[in-house]
């Protein structure tokens, strides 16, 4: 079968149906979103339509500019360590038996079932004083007395990577799963070890792949608004928390959206110029 | 021309007919009207059980109309959604039980149809803040039911019960704290001001504020867990891993009832009084059957019931309760209480949370 270029406005009929959802699911509550964003706040009670930049002004302030940046932070360091746990990981799944992979493609998937809600309450006991992993240590005569590792920003971290992980090797799993193994078996016949064939062939190889990969676990791990409430103290809290605080217990949409769009616009930001450092770099090589 | 005529009566037509299919469509809810019922909602969890359990079906057999009780998160949360309803012409609730403060939020988009006591039996026998009018005195909420925001603590660890809200701030509580998340849900300025600047009046000016707020941050270290989800303390405090802080009274009676190792202490400063109105969404025409739960709502004996089946504190006057001492001292307390501040949580909420929020954060 050979491929044609659409030719006739009937060709493009099998892209109305996701045209529509994409409408109906992202630019309208989006545009929405934006407008209310410029509405005017009521003090106690809810908003008006109007076009004020207060609720941006209010955000433009050290006190936000600092959370905002921890979120961020936050958001990379999850992206950068989910990646170098998965990718070595997942390389070495394909390298196993297909039943070994089934299993393991199964456990992981079975994670995803979890809400953030679940994986949140159960960390906090795993960390906990009362009846966290420290009394296993105990027993074991490798500590004193148990202690509580939670509130704090380990804590945070832990919860967020074993929430982002199993996203992480879904997204690897295809592109290493597709790898020619005659790239590697060519870099060992020319005497590289395995170790360094692993990283000067399979990782460049895939350069795209992890970038790709490392934005998508850092645009989800900056939603996270439940685990940094949990596991960290109030200087673990994101900007989605302090979203939330203002969207449902404050009632301040208009304030509440435009802290929303300025995070969307930052990461969009982001992600443009990683894309744009990675395309530079691809032209000069 | 003509044919444009044409096509507007034809149009009229089809008007005609939808209204004519709307009509038909809304048969079954006017038929249904006939046997009457009320959609009420009540905080979830162990309220709305113990409501279900032990008060609606009472008044389903008194007075014929069935309710169907929904679950409803915090009252803030509950109020957009019902804002949100109401201007699209919906009430998920026609009857919300709903926070003092966020009856007032309501009351700035006239979300709540306005009340009339004369057909509230014991209207003149409720306690004076448990009434909530507009400005212009027409009334807004009833009072459904009171609870209070005690210290509480863990019994293994403090086997001496603390008697004074100033034990948040002893150095000795380091990192064992549990507070409320939230400035409008805490009422700790009020404790703050009740405790250290001789009443909650010392708010009134924003010095005063500023001032409390300043105490207030003293507490910091001691705090071990901001909690906005109750659960996420109520186990902490119950396994001693987070042994101190505030609570509901009600809620820790019932885990001391149940063998836990947590008491409930109302301080010398007394505890926080807070409360919930009966509030009529302006979206329902449940008019007629809502003001009769209310009105057998507020009947003494209903009254005295909640308190020993529900734990609330009552809203009517002691004297026209059949409630013994120690059930009154079971769910309330004759120390005078800390009455939260709500007027400032509408005059001042922005404000005083972006306080709140760098205080906590920062």
């Amino acid at each position: 079968m050979r491929r044609e270029p659409p030719r006739t406005i009937a060709d493009y009929t099998p892209l109305a149906f996701p045209a529509i959802m994409l409408i109906i699911f992202f630019v309208v509550p989006f545009s929405t979103m934006i407008a209310v964003s410029f509405f005017r706040r009521q003090q106690g009670g809810f908003y008006t339509p109007d076009f004020v930049i207060d609720n941006y002004g209010r955000f433009l302030s050290a006190f936000f500019g600092g959370v905002l940046g921890f979120s961020l932070m936050l958001a990379i360091m999850v992206a950068v360590i989910c990646v170098a746990i998965a990718f070595p990981f997942t390389y070495l799944l394909t390298k196993t038996s297909r039943r070994v992979q089934i299993v393991w493609l199964v456990c992981l998937l079975s994670v995803l079932s979890l809400s953030e809600v679940i994986i949140g309450f159960a960390w906090s006991t795993l960390f906990s004083r009362t009846a966290g992993i420290t009394n296993l240590l105990v027993a074991a005569g490798l500590m004193s007395e148990p202690q509580a590792l939670l509130p704090g920003f380990g804590a945070v971290l832990t919860g967020m990577v074993y929430q982002a992980l199993p996203y992480t090797i879904l997204v690897l799993y295809p592109a290493l799963v597709r790898l020619d193994p005659t790239l590697l078996e060519a870099a060992r016949t020319l005497g590289a070890s395995p170790l360094r064939g692993f990283i000067n062939i399979i990782v460049p190889a895939l350069r795209n792949t992890i970038v790709a990969t490392l934005i998508m676990v850092f645009v989800f791990a900056l939603g996270s608004y439940l685990l940094p409430q949990i596991l960290g103290r109030p200087q673990h809290w994101t900007l989605s928390v302090l979203i939330t605080d203002q969207a449902i217990y404050q009632s301040n949409m208009p304030f509440a959206a435009a802290m929303a769009v300025f995070l969307v616009l930052i990461s969009l930001a982001l992600v443009g110029l990683t894309l744009l450092v990675g395309g530079r770099r691809e032209a000069t090589a | 021309m003509k044919e444009l005529h044409k096509t507007s009566v034809s149009r009229r037509k089809i008007l005609t007919v939808g209204v004519a299919g709307v009509g038909m469509l809304a048969m079954p809810s006017i038929l249904r009207a006939q046997d009457r019922s009320l959609k009420v909602g009540v905080y979830g969890g162990y309220f709305k059980d113990s409501f279900d359990e032990n008060i609606f079906p009472e008044f389903t057999k008194a007075t014929g109309i069935a309710v169907e009780s929904v679950a409803e998160p915090t009252g803030e949360a509950w109020l957009v959604q019902l804002e949100q309803a109401a201007r699209a012409g919906q009430a998920p609730a026609d009857l919300s039980m709903m926070s003092q403060t966020s009856t007032l939020k309501g009351q700035e988009t006239e979300l709540w149809t306005p009340l009339d006591p004369a057909r509230i039996g014991n209207y003149d026998d409720l306690l004076e803040p448990f009434v909530a009018k507009y400005p212009d005195g027409r009334v807004a909420g009833i009072g459904a039911v009171a609870w209070y925001i005690t210290l509480v603590t863990n019994t293994d660890v403090y086997p001496e019960a603390p008697d004074s809200w100033a034990a948040l701030w002893d150095p000795a509580n380091e990192d064992k704290l549990g507070l409320l998340a939230l400035v409008s849900n805490s009422f700790l300025l009020e404790v703050t001001a009740k405790t250290f600047m001789g009443g909650t009046d010392a708010l009134d000016t924003e010095e005063g504020q500023i001032e409390a707020f300043e105490k207030l941050a003293e507490v910091k270290p001691n705090v071990r867990l901001w909690y906005r989800d109750e659960a996420q303390f109520e186990q902490a405090l119950k396994s001693g891993e987070i042994p101190m802080g505030q609570y509901y009274h009600d809620v820790t009676g019932l885990a001391a009832a149940d063998g836990f190792p947590v008491r409930s202490t109302f301080p010398k400063e007394g505890g926080i009084q807070d409360s919930g109105n009966w509030v009529l969404s302006r979206a329902s025409d449940k008019v007629e059957e809502a003001h009769i739960f209310i009105d057998y709502m507020s009947r003494p004996e209903i009254q005295s019931l909640m308190s020993r089946k529900v734990g609330t504190a009552p809203t009517l006057k002691r004297d026209k309760l059949d409630l013994t001492d120690e059930e009154f001292a079971a769910v309330s307390s004759e120390i005078d209480p800390i009455i939260p501040r709500y007027d400032l949580y509408t005059s001042k909420s922005d404000w005083l949370n972006q306080k709140w929020t760098e205080m906590i954060v920062g």
